[in-house]
């Protein structure tokens, strides 16, 4: 019975991971190819800088020996990659409907599927992305990858659980204040637990290492390569890649989730149409017949 | 004396392992698994030592859907 759910949730959700690296392909791939060429660049105009100075700075390592070439990770390894991270939130997408569901019986399965869909993209991608977005390549220090991973999880755990919190409260209060309100007042809750979270964990820029090697910034974004003398010698990363790469990654979070709340959605409403002729079943049938009807059915 | 509270305090506290829960703990427990590879391992933690190859293989799809990367 659930596994047919379970089924469709996990194909609908590679579909939708797949979609997503369709997209990513052709409009995301040439910004991330550019923010791998500003980092190389930046990478040899700090070595010529080292070099004159001769004090071996921090060096990022990225051109030890490529594992995968680029072509392989912009063609096959972003696709494999998105159709996993499709198939993974089919999976826990397809469980929060079934729990749902089941508590209650009385929503319309397109609709709690559009609306589990919105939940989990928001819950799950946007808030924490509000507080930590995705990044480029260039962007983020490999000394904090440990503090940020940290971070990003309890961003995301943080948002979660205040998202089911605030439907609690929302369930609660329409009983009182009518559906309409109890709905705004939820969504008011969510904002505000997800609000002090984002107010209380720290700026990515802020972490004890960042401070101490680049200064009071906010961010990990690379700013101007200055030589001694101030002159910049490398500009800053560029503001017009770092949207472009923040916009697309949105977007195709949104074609994901999109393809689960409407496919998974269609689907759900036949399924959910096709068991009510299996119900009148058990008391009249012989058993031979409700065992090939059961073969069929299963 | 004591057995029957014992027994009424178990029983309280048991969660039957249905078809379903089983169902639906496995896709989940397999959906994170899958989550934990594709967004973390091999970057702020590793289980195959300081092997890159999942990390360089998925880089792209880790910067673009908003797991911390290098």
């Amino acid at each position: 019975m659930e596994f047919r759910y379970i089924y469709r949730g996990l194909g609908v959700g590679l579909l939708g991971g797949l979609l997503a690296f369709v997209f990513a392909r052709i409009f995301a791939e040439p910004f991330i190819q550019d923010a791998i060429d500003y980092e190389a660049g930046r990478d040899a105009a700090q070595e010529s800088l080292n070099a004159a100075a001769s004090h071996g700075g921090h060096s990022h390592g990225a051109e030890a020996a490529e594992v995968f070439s680029r072509s392989v990770q912009r063609n096959v390894g972003i696709g494999v990659g998105m159709a996993i991270f499709g198939l993974a939130m089919g999976g826990l997408f397809v469980v929060a409907y079934l729990i749902v569901s089941r508590r209650y019986p009385g929503l319309r399965p397109r609709v709690l599927a559009a609306l589990l869909a919105a939940a989990g993209f928001v819950s799950l991608y946007l808030i924490p992305f509000a507080k930590y977005p995705a990044n480029p390549p260039a962007v983020g220090h490999e000394e904090t990858i440990g503090e940020r991973s940290v971070l990003y999880l309890a961003m995301i755990a943080i948002s979660v659980i205040s998202m089911v919190l605030a439907v609690l409260a929302a369930r609660w209060l329409a009983g009182r204040v009518g559906g309409w309100n109890a709905s705004l007042l939820g969504a008011l809750v969510f904002l505000v637990l997800v609000g002090i979270a984002m107010g209380l964990l720290p700026a990515l820029g802020h972490l004890g290492i960042n401070k101490a090697e680049y200064g009071n910034v906010a961010t990990e974004t690379p700013q101007p390569l200055r030589a001694p003398d101030g002159t910049i010698v490398y500009p800053g990363f560029p503001a017009d890649l770092l949207f472009r790469f923040r916009f697309y990654s949105v977007i195709s979070q949104l074609v994901l989730w999109a393809t689960l709340a409407l496919g998974f959605g269609a689907l759900a409403e036949r399924l959910a149409a096709s068991p009510a002729r299996e119900r009148p079943r058990p008391a009249a049938a012989e058993p031979g017949t409700m065992r090939s009807e059961a073969a069929t059915t299963a | 004396m004591t057995t029957p509270i014992a027994q009424s305090r178990q029983r309280s506290v048991t969660f039957p392992l249905t078809a379903r829960r089983a169902a639906l703990g496995l896709t989940a427990l397999l959906s994170l698994l899958l989550l934990y590879f594709l967004g973390i391992d091999q970057g702020a933690t590793s289980l195959f030592g300081s092997d890159t190859h999942i990390h360089e293989f998925v880089h792209d799809a880790r910067h673009f859907l908003g797991f911390p990367c290098h």
